[in-house]
């Protein structure tokens, strides 16, 4: 009797593994994207800002561990914290007091640095818009199947962003230029994230199709930081990007958490400010997207079964101009 | 007076004259695709009556549409005619290698007294004259006479001819011909208006998959319509293929895990020169290639390979390959200075402790090739090298790596990623295999159109979106280069189009080559920012704080004005009278 439940359970629990694997083969394709990017800007300077270039490279972090490569990730940083005079320990930057996790690692890229960072090249970088000399690295060379991630940082008010302490940019040239994006065809899906104050009124004016959005504050909220390190004398993190970091250590890239919890990261009870989402333009139901359509870079694959029979023998290579192997090449990672 | 004309002068953008009514036109896509048939029917396939009403021109149309603003119209211009003397020797001739190995093989057959082979040696010998009769007619017809670009000639042969094996109705040679075999009962006592009946729908399917079809052309044209996602296969397809871009870049990688065991050797240059070079030759009228080689050592694949020990072999199954590709893809390098889409071909050679490596599918079976590509990206094959040598070796093992089945392995690969490879043909067609150059001419042909047709809805959508952009963003300065790139881009858009109506279409692909490059040159110009954003709000917030102070002394003294003369015309009416 008891083998027959055995038999019974065991029997049940196989069929829903190879209803699973069924699923996972039907998933491989259900998300319309061959590669991902991702945007990451920190907008503000000054030291006791650390916490926003602390927040960017949590992000970018956790965006390369889960397999997006530096070549594909476009690193926007308005200072530099790590080799900041006023930074205890050079060539750090931490994201947890008692210093326990260094975000800033040793192979960090950043492709636009200083007061490169301005709403002119933001917007050129989305829009595509670089004059000619523009390295590749400094591209975001995104195409119809791309999924994009772009998380701004910094301090931001109702409707506007500010940048380097010196200008901003306001919710509709985002929400053009996201439309520019959407008419050119640059993006597949996009996902905007926002950790700033008031942070939801940037995304109030978007129109364009495959747009989701999230932000850690209300129109009227501010958005807090979390904890104050005592040894380097400034807060560390802001609150709704240290929760989002915990919440991004736990994915790995075979991971199948979805959308729908990342909108519970960070309730009120931990971040003061009321997070925010807006789901209503995107096409797919957001249970259905998982977290590593934007964060990871899960790659679709496809088993090769043809082959072409090839017979002649190699000719012998003189000096041909169709080929140029061994040249010096400029190497981008 | 003088101050508000002077002010609007000084303050208005310089905005060149755009065509917007031929961008207008434009946005309303109007496509006819045409092609030229030429159905030949050959001796014993036609009554001398017939014969007598042919050749014979007919013009058929097909309107589709797609939606409100896009239209497609097929048009098949077919000529039937009879075959030529010479063209009747090319299909007829028994060859002279197949008649020599017909000859051998009955030789062999008959010494084999006792032989346990029971196969009947009419089916093999006429499996092998109809295999290589049929490439030969094929050659010889083309040396005949070559069909330009984007046509077809296709042969009708009668039923009882020995020129394709018994079960294979339709024959698609390498270059731009077909061979069909007429139907049992089409075989005599017909009128020429059934046969050409029983004709239309089968050159109808032969045209679906050497020429234009349907499928293929409304997926050419997703940048203007975004189609509802059909099947998984569909999908897959569109998904797999790079878009359409001037020019590629092609780097091949050998990873060697393993440099103290393996000292790997390949001749990547001859290599490419020899296989991959012709078939880039042959594609340089849709972009230009470049291709580099690199070798990486060290380079692990990431994904930890399990031991299969009913095989004793390594295996990688088909879920963890997706992982695969990232940890590879920090190390490759690309080219800096161009933004050319890249096309990486990796070749993987394990390391020794983890040879042989074998790729299984889901069903738990080796793949043959031993490779798996990702949609694109590129292609990654692995390469086992342990049946090279013995336990007894002395390590390093110097391996010279097999480069045709590599280059195999990778043309395959990279016929799949440019958008090459057709959907599988119907039941009853023999396809030829593609020869030397890895690309049939009617391959190539097919690659044109839907090519063409992409690059045209591509910059139609660039033109009209980005006239539509500067119509609303009045503050945007309109230099005289993006007028001129945009005018040109409208002329070869204009020209593109009427090519492909008159079924010219190599004219027709330069031409949307030319559209899409001005289009993209013009929309993409680091000029048209627009970054100053004046809400109403604001300007009204700005000015009038400025200017209703000085406004009020002038609104003031103009009423006085008005007042005082009404004053003096009162004062006249009253003196006069």
């Amino acid at each position: 009797m008891e083998m027959l439940t055995l038999l019974c359970l065991f029997s049940t629990y196989l069929l829903a593994s190879s209803i699973n694997i069924e699923e996972n083969a039907g998933q491989f394709f259900s998300s319309g994207h061959t590669n991902n990017w991702a945007v990451l800007v920190c907008t503000s300077r000054f030291w006791f800002n650390y916490r926003h270039v602390a927040n960017t490279l949590s992000v970018y972090r956790s965006v390369k561990r889960l397999g997006i490569p530096d070549s594909h990730i476009v690193l926007m940083l308005a200072d530099d914290m790590a080799c900041n005079h006023r930074n205890p320990k050079p060539a750090t930057v931490f994201s947890h007091k008692n210093m326990e996790l260094n975000v800033y690692g040793d192979d960090v890229e950043v492709d636009y640095r200083g007061y490169e960072v301005t709403v002119e090249n933001f917007l050129r970088v989305l829009t595509g818009r670089l004059p000619p000399s523009t390295p590749r690295s400094k591209r975001l060379l995104s195409d119809d199947r791309s999924n994009i991630l772009i998380y701004l940082t910094g301090h931001g008010g109702n409707g506007f962003l500010k940048f380097q302490d010196s200008e901003e940019i306001s919710n509709v040239e985002l929400a053009d230029a996201f439309e520019q994006m959407w008419q050119k065809r640059r993006y597949n899906e996009l996902l905007f994230i926002i950790d700033t104050c008031q942070g939801a009124s940037m995304y109030e004016r978007f129109y364009s199709p495959n747009l989701m959005a999230l932000a850690s504050s209300q129109v009227g909220e501010d958005s807090l930081s979390h904890q104050p390190d005592l040894a380097i004398g400034v807060h560390l993190m802001d609150r709704y990007t240290f929760y989002l970091l915990e919440f991004l250590e736990d994915i790995h890239p075979a991971s199948k958490t979805n959308m729908n919890d990342l909108f519970k990261v960070c309730p009120k009870s931990h971040c003061v400010s009321t997070p925010g989402h807006r789901t209503d333009l995107f096409l797919r139901d957001p249970g259905s997207v998982l977290v590593t359509d934007f964060f990871g870079s899960v790659r679709k694959v496809e088993l090769t079964m043809e082959t072409i029979n090839l017979t002649g023998h190699i000719k012998q290579w003189e000096e041909s101009t169709s080929l140029r192997t061994g040249r010096a090449r400029g190497i981008v990672a | 007076m003088v101050g508000v004309p002077l002010w609007w002068r000084t303050t208005e953008t310089y905005r060149a004259w755009l065509p917007v009514s031929q961008i207008q036109e434009l946005s309303k896509l109007q496509l006819q695709l045409s092609a030229d048939v030429e159905v030949v029917f050959s001796r014993g396939t036609v009554t001398p009556e017939q014969q007598k009403k042919l050749p014979l021109t007919q013009t058929q149309d097909e309107e589709h549409r797609v939606d409100e603003d896009t239209a497609l119209s097929y048009r098949y211009e077919t000529r039937y005619r009879t075959a030529t003397v010479m063209e009747e020797d090319a299909l007829n001739q028994p060859t002279a290698a197949g008649e020599m190995l017909f000859a051998s093989l009955s030789n062999q057959l008959s010494r084999c007294k006792h032989s346990v082979i029971s196969v009947r040696p009419q089916v093999i010998t006429s499996l092998i004259l109809s295999c290589s009769s049929s490439a030969e007619a094929d050659l010889s017809l083309h040396t005949l006479s070559e069909s330009p670009c984007g046509s077809l000639v296709v042969y009708v042969i009668p039923e009882s001819s020995t020129l394709l094996p018994q079960d294979v109705d339709v024959y698609i040679g390498r270059r731009r011909t077909a061979f069909l075999r007429i139907g049992a009962k089409m075989r005599v006592g017909r009128t020429l208006e059934q046969l050409l009946a029983h004709m239309e729908p089968r050159v109808k399917q032969v045209l679906q998959v050497m020429s234009f079809s349907h499928t293929d052309i409304t997926a050419a044209l997703s940048d203007r319509v975004r189609l509802s996602p059909g099947n998984k296969e569909s999908i897959a397809d569109s998904m797999r293929a790079f878009k359409s871009s001037p020019g590629y870049e092609i780097t091949f990688s050998l990873l060697n895990p393993d440099p103290k065991s393996h000292r790997l050797h390949w001749d990547i240059e001859g290599a490419a020169q020899t296989y991959i070079q012709p078939l880039l030759t042959k594609l340089a009228p849709v972009a230009n290639f470049s291709m580099d080689s690199q070798t990486l050592y060290y380079a692990v694949l990431g994904v930890s390979p399990r031991f299969d020990s009913s095989r004793s072999t390594y295996t990688l199954n088909a879920d963890s390959l997706a992982h695969v590709i990232n940890p590879v893809e920090a190390r490759l390098g690309s080219n800096a200075a161009s933004s050319n889409p890249v096309l990486n071909f990796l070749l993987y050679v394990p390391d020794a402790h983890h040879s042989p490596l074998y790729i299984h599918d889901r069903k738990k079976q080796e793949v043959p090739s031993n490779a798996f590509h990702s949609p694109r990206w590129g292609g990654i094959m692995v390469y086992n090298v342990n049946d090279f040598y013995g336990p007894e070796a002395v390590f390093p093992v110097d391996i010279n790596i097999d480069m045709a089945k590599v280059m195999g392995v990778f043309l395959a690969q990279l016929r799949l990623l440019l958008g090459v490879q057709s959907s599988s043909a119907p039941p009853g067609f023999l396809v030829a295999p593609c020869g030397t150059a890895g690309l049939a001419d009617w391959e190539l042909d097919r690659l044109m159109w839907s090519r063409s047709v992409e690059n045209v809805a591509t910059a139609t959508t660039t033109i009209t979106s980005l006239a539509q952009l500067l119509d609303q963003i009045g503050n945007i300065v309109i230099n005289d280069n993006i007028a001129e790139q945009v005018s040109s881009a409208v002329t070869s858009l204009q020209l593109a189009v009427a090519e492909l109506e008159s079924g010219n279409l190599g004219f027709a692909l330069q031409y949307s080559k030319e559209a899409i490059l001005a289009s993209e040159r013009a929309f993409f110009d680091p000029s048209l920012l627009h970054l100053l954003y004046f809400p109403d709000d604001q300007k009204f917030a700005i000015y009038i704080p400025l200017f209703l102070p000085m406004c009020v002394p002038i609104l003031l003294s103009l009423l006085k004005i008005i007042s005082d003369a009404r004053q003096k015309r009162r004062d006249k009416q009253a003196k006069k009278d």
